[in-house]
Parts: structure tokens; C-alpha cells; sequence
């Protein structure tokens, strides 16, 4: 009986036991139940392709012509690739490799992707702004649409010739000669490339403005009776109070560069136009698995990435603790 | 007390701006999706879909006259039959008739070289106009506000919108029931039981969000191409690529994303009521079923509609899949083709693009709250 009237203690002395004894057995046995669906998936659709791309990397698979059995090829995929100069070309005046193409384009989309959400999160928090509801859901609103049809709307605005920006920068009296040519400009494609994006900032831009409607207020009065300048409370309380929201997005944002290339593929049908400077590392991997069915190559390129993304995540995260901000660990 | 409304006006005003700036491409589709062709090749046009404004001559009028008019130099007599105009569209243009030189919107009946005979629309029985100072195709004219609607009619018939809408539609609610099914049991799962490595578990699914897709695409697709090929060749029905099979069958295994949102809200709703219901008996899908879900609709909405949200929007996975079976497409793959298409018909892009938006469009502003509180979920609590 007492056990029953105590059974969240009960339950409680039975979660972290040393031995398992035959409740926990059971809660063990119904939890993981429940958790199957998922485990079976990521087994089948995750870990076994992770792996099965692991060794094809070493083989020399086509998946044209198959060859039965498959031959071993040792590090030939590897040592091809990086000696592709489709990849890591980085001199001037030439095709640049797709690596670099996609530091160039990040080198624009990471700031901005930052900044901007975090800007308009920190207008939306103003105290002078009325109808904060209101401007939150139109500034997120544009998140929701298709990425294929925001593509068009933008490249649309930017059209060289009759796009709204480009009449504008005429009538602010910009000769005609020297107006972008945007997508179709080599110097220019890749801000107009940020820009066919920007209705992503959404998500960023909410939880930024989450975090910030949840600094304490008792910090910022206190910031006042110090005498704190705006700019001071920023550095001081703002920025250290949402930089795990930054980093979180941050994360995300360096994650979604590295897989970029669905918008050059359904804006250009891969091609790279112009001159090959939409060639992304993710682009050239899709052409060479799915146009010239080169699987084995594909599959070297995709181990590539991932450690690339492995190294870069592992390094953001070792830099967090110089400038990510965890309230708890002070407590 | 006028600092703040002074404050109030400025910030309210720089945000507006703002937001104007970053909505203004859904103002141009609309407007270019309204245009004619024949607006789109005259660059100095208006923004907005306009058209030469036209004259409809009524029925009533009636006489023939005899005008002096310079058709290619001398003043030559013409004879104009007007009745034979009754009930014809004719163009307006804007002729330096009126008094001092002044512009007035005439409709043309008959134009050379050096002249032209027009009909006054104010006033169409009165005498034909005659105007010598030149060809009259030099005359300006007037835009007028004229939506092209048969612009929508004409991409609805070139993508075969009704087939790839129920396309989509299927897509959508075959993958929404298969996430939802399988999220909910596998995110009680991890918020409801402790077992060794639980932690770890989760903590491997989260990171499967960070992982390129093209570690697991390789295999997965070059798995359905080979069945593919076996079922073909051994005549069975094929439910690998060129299908939904594919597309649809992992929805059934748990999404990360979905999982994560519901996980982190379950383990907000308090235990007092799961240990009452085990109290009295209750196993454990019966606690889920009458005790967990009926406490998480807000959440349950809101990875229902970020999935039917993500369906519509998916690109990469119908495109491989499905690429060899135009029938099957999704309404983003079909866009995208007939971008490739029509890359010379801007107006039918942009009709097609707000077509194919607007179902998510509707769908945020139904469900506003549960996008906003989905997101939040995700960002802040972890």
C-alpha cells in the first residue's frame, strides 16, 4: 500500500538504478518499444547508407553499368579528388572550384544571415514599436513560401533589365552601364544569390526575438542605475543573454551552406551559369552522381563534406566557451 | 509623454519601411503576373498591368463622308463608310486636336503615313476627326489599368496544375499521418521512460539534422534504382523510383525535427496526471492516448501543419524520385520545369509562383500561432 501512495518517490528511486530490477526492466523493454519505429528507421535509412557511402568510396561504382563483383580501388576516389581542380580552383580569373564558391557565397550569407535576423529581432523588441504581433508575423511570413517560388519573385525584382531594382538605381540617377547584372553578373551573383534567399531569416529571427523577450528586465534597470550607454548594455546584457540563440542559429546557418545547391539547381538547372561561379561543392557532387552516375566519386565527395562539417561544427562548438553565454553554469 | 509618441512614430515608421522593402516581391508578382506580353516588351510601361486603352464604336453610327487626309504627302479626298466600323475595337490614342494643341483621346478609324481619321468616343456620332501632323503611330498613349486574368487560366493549363496539385495534396497527407504516427510514440518514448543510453540515443537523433544529405542520398537512391530495375524485369508492380514509395515510406519512421518539437513539449506537460492514470491501471498507449495527446494540440498542430508546410515545399526528394514521370510531379518540381520552360514569359512565372505559394500562405495565416509557437519550442528551450 505505501508503495502505491508514494509512487512518484517509488518511480523515482527506480530511474537511476545501478542494477536493473524487473520495473525498470520493464520500463526499459515499453521505452524502447516506443522508440522503435525511429531506431529501425535511422538504421535503415541513416546509419547503413552512412556506412554503405563510407565503402563505396572505395570502390569504383557506376551506377550505369554496374560491375559484379564491385572492385576495390583503395584512395583512388580520394586522391582524384583532391587533385579536381572542379573543387578547390582558386585562382583568379578562372572557374572557380566548388569549395571555394561556397566559402565566396558564405562569406556574404553567413553575416547577413546573422545580422539581419538579429537586427530586425532587436527593432521588433524596441518599447516604441506598436503592432509588434503584427510585424512578427510579416517578417516571418515569407519563410513559409516555396524556396522554387521565391526564387522566381526575386530573381524577378532583380532582372537586369526590368526588375524593380535595378529601375530604382536608374531613377537614383546610377548610369546605365554601371547597374548590376545581378544573377547573370559574375561579380554579382553571389549577393544575388544572399538576396533569392533572404526570406529564410524567419526562423532566426523569431527565436532571436524570443531570446530576447526573455532578458530579464531587472538587468537592464540595473545597466541604467550604472549609468550603461545603449551601446555598452548591448555588449554587456544583450548580446551575452542571446548568444546561445546565436550560436544555434549559427550552427544551422554553417550546416546549410555546406549542403548548398538546390537554388542554382532549380534556377539554372545546375549549369553554373554564369561562368561556372554557381558550380557549389554540393552541385558538382549532384552532377556527378546523378547526370554522370559516377557513385563511387559521389560518395568520396559526400565523406568529404561531412568531415568538413564534423570539423567545422567541432571547432564552433570549442569556440563557444570564449563567447556563448550559459546562465546556468553561473548558477 | 510626446518624446515616447514622437519615439513610437519613428520606430513604428523605420519598421514599416523596412517591411515594405522586404515584402515588395510579392507586390511585382502580382503586378507582373497580371501583365500582358505586350505590355512586358515596352520598357517604359507601367509598374503596374496596364493596357492600351481601346474604343468599342457603338452600333448607331451611321453616315459616309469624304475627308481631305495626307496620306503619304498631298491632301487626297477619302471616303469613309462609318457604319461599317459599328461594333469593332478600335485603338485610342491621344491626338493634339483640342484647343492650343491640347491632347484628346480619339479613337482611330483610319491611319497612313501622314494622317488619320478618328472618331470622337465622347460624342460618335459627330463628324470623323481628320488629323494631318503625321503617322500615327507617333501619337501617345495612355496606359490604362487592364488585369490580363487569362494569364492564370494559361499556366493552370501548361502545368497541369490539377494533377500536380493532387499530386502534392497526396504527398501530403500520406507523409503528415506517417510523421505523425510515428513522432508521437518515438517522442513519448524518449520523454516518458528511462533506459540505459536514452540520452544518447536522442542526442544521436538530434544530430542526424546536421548531416549532408548526400551520405545517406547515394545508397538509398542507387537501393530504389536497383529494385526498380528487379521489379520491372520480373514484371511487378513498381513501387521504387518514378513512384511516392520512396518519398513516403521513411515519414513512417520518425522525423528528427518532429520528434525533437514534440519531445521538448512532453516533457514540459507534469507527470502528476500519467502516474494517476497508471494508478488506475492504465498501460502505457493508454496513458499516450487519453492522458499526453489530449493535453498536446498546440504542438500536434503545429508539426501537423510545419509538415504539410515542408510536403509542399519539398523539392530535392520528388525531383530524384520522380524525375522520369512528368504525371507524378509535385506542384515545386513542376514549377521549376515550367520556369525552364517559359523562361521568356515572366507573367506566367509569376503566376504560377503566387499559385503555388499561396496554399502555404493561407495555411500560416490560419495557423499563426502554431508556427510561432513551434518555433519557439525548437530555438529557445534548447
Amino acid at each position: 500500500m505505501q508503495e502505491l501512495t508514494n509512487l512518484p518517490e517509488v518511480l523515482r528511486s527506480i530511474q537511476k538504478p545501478t542494477k536493473l530490477g524487473p520495473a525498470a526492466r520493464r520500463e526499459m523493454f515499453v521505452g524502447l518499444a516506443f522508440i522503435l519505429p525511429w531506431l529501425f528507421g535511422f538504421l535503415v535509412f541513416t546509419l547503413i547508407p552512412i556506412l554503405a557511402t563510407f565503402l563505396f568510396s572505395f570502390m569504383n561504382l557506376n551506377l550505369l553499368d554496374p560491375v559484379w563483383p564491385p572492385k576495390f580501388v583503395g584512395f583512388a576516389n580520394y586522391i582524384t579528388m583532391f587533385g579536381d581542380s572542379a573543387i578547390w580552383n582558386a585562382r583568379p580569373n578562372s572557374t572557380p572550384g566548388g569549395m571555394w564558391i561556397t566559402l565566396r557565397f558564405g562569406a556574404i550569407a553567413l553575416p547577413v544571415g546573422i545580422l539581419l535576423p538579429l537586427g530586425i529581432a532587436l527593432l521588433m523588441n524596441n518599447k516604441y514599436l506598436k503592432g509588434q504581433n503584427l510585424f512578427r508575423s510579416l517578417f516571418y511570413m515569407p519563410f513559409i513560401i516555396p524556396f522554387v517560388a521565391s526564387i522566381y519573385l526575386w530573381a524577378g525584382v532583380l532582372n537586369p533589365q526590368t526588375g524593380w531594382v535595378n529601375q530604382t538605381l536608374l531613377a537614383m540617377g546610377v548610369p546605365n552601364a554601371n547597374l548590376p547584372g545581378w544573377a547573370n553578373d559574375i561579380n554579382w551573383v553571389y549577393p544575388a544569390y544572399v538576396l533569392f534567399g533572404i526570406w529564410g531569416i524567419g526562423n532566426a529571427m523569431l527565436t532571436m526575438l524570443a531570446g530576447l523577450q526573455g532578458v530579464p528586465t531587472e538587468l537592464y534597470d540595473a545597466a541604467k542605475v550604472d549609468g550603461a550607454g545603449s551601446w555598452a548594455t548591448f555588449m554587456n546584457i544583450t548580446f551575452p543573454m542571446v548568444s546561445p540563440i546565436i550560436f544555434f542559429n549559427l550552427i544551422l546557418s554553417i550546416v546549410g551552406l555546406f549542403q548548398y545547391f538546390l537554388v542554382p539547381l532549380a534556377f539554372n538547372q545546375g549549369t553554373g551559369f554564369p561562368g561556372g561561379a554557381t558550380m557549389f561543392y554540393n552541385l558538382y557532387l549532384y552532377k556527378q552522381f546523378f547526370q554522370f552516375q559516377h557513385m563511387s566519386y559521389g560518395a568520396a565527395m559526400a565523406w568529404l563534406l561531412f568531415v568538413v562539417i564534423l570539423i567545422v561544427t567541432a571547432l564552433l562548438f570549442w569556440s563557444a566557451k570564449y563567447w556563448v553565454y550559459y546562465a546556468s553554469e553561473s548558477r | 509623454m510626446v518624446k515616447k509618441t514622437v519615439n513610437s512614430i519613428l520606430v513604428t515608421g523605420f519598421t514599416t519601411i523596412i517591411l515594405a522593402v522586404f515584402l515588395s516581391p510579392f507586390l511585382y508578382m502580382i503586378f507582373t503576373s497580371l501583365k500582358t506580353q505586350a505590355q512586358q516588351s515596352v520598357p517604359s510601361s507601367p509598374i503596374w498591368p496596364a493596357a492600351y486603352p481601346t474604343y468599342v464604336i457603338p452600333s448607331t453610327v451611321k453616315g459616309t463622308f469624304t475627308l481631305k487626309v495626307s496620306k503619304s504627302g498631298p491632301l487626297l479626298d477619302q471616303t469613309v463608310d462609318v457604319s461599317q466600323f459599328a461594333g469593332k475595337t478600335v485603338d485610342v490614342y491621344t491626338v493634339p486636336v483640342g484647343p492650343n494643341g491640347s491632347g484628346k483621346q480619339l479613337a482611330l478609324l483610319m491611319g497612313f503615313q501622314k494622317g488619320s481619321i478618328f472618331l470622337d468616343p465622347a460624342n460618335p456620332t459627330a463628324d470623323p476627326i481628320v488629323w494631318n501632323g503625321g503617322f500615327f503611330k507617333t501619337l501617345p498613349r495612355d496606359w490604362s489599368f487592364s488585369p490580363a486574368w487569362g494569364n492564370y487560366a494559361e499556366m493552370w493549363k501548361d502545368i497541369n496544375y490539377p494533377v500536380v496539385l493532387w499530386n502534392t495534396f497526396q504527398y501530403a497527407v500520406w507523409t503528415t499521418i506517417g510523421v505523425l504516427v510515428s513522432c508521437i510514440l518515438v517522442a513519448y518514448g524518449f520523454s516518458r521512460f528511462r533506459f540505459p543510453g536514452r540520452d544518447l540515443l536522442f542526442m544521436v537523433l538530434i544530430s542526424v539534422l546536421f548531416l549532408p544529405i548526400f551520405v545517406t542520398v547515394i545508397p538509398t537512391f542507387a537501393f530504389w534504382t536497383q529494385l526498380t530495375d528487379f521489379l520491372t524485369k520480373h514484371g511487378m508492380p513498381n513501387f521504387g523510383v518514378g513512384t511516392w514509395w520512396p518519398l513516403i515510406i521513411p515519414s513512417f519512421f520518425g522525423n528528427p525535427y518532429d520528434v525533437f518539437l514534440l519531445r521538448q513539449y512532453f516533457m514540459t506537460l507534469p507527470r502528476e496526471l500519467d502516474e494517476a492514470a497508471m494508478i488506475d491501471g492504465a498501460g502505457p498507449l493508454n496513458i499516450l492516448w487519453s492522458v499526453i495527446i489530449p493535453q498536446s494540440y498546440p504542438v500536434i498542430v503545429a508539426v501537423t501543419v510545419f509538415h504539410i508546410v515542408y510536403a509542399w515545399n519539398d523539392y530535392f526528394g520528388p525531383l530524384i524520385y520522380l524525375t522520369n514521370n512528368r504525371t507524378a510531379y509535385p506542384v515545386s518540381v513542376a514549377l521549376a520545369t515550367f520556369n525552364g520552360m517559359f523562361g521568356t514569359r515572366p507573367e506566367l512565372i509569376q503566376a504560377g509562383a503566387l499559385v503555388t505559394l499561396a496554399f502555404p500562405l493561407l495555411l500560416f495565416f490560419l495557423a499563426q500561432r502554431f508556427f510561432v509557437q513551434g518555433i519557439v519550442i525548437t530555438g529557445v528551450e534548447k
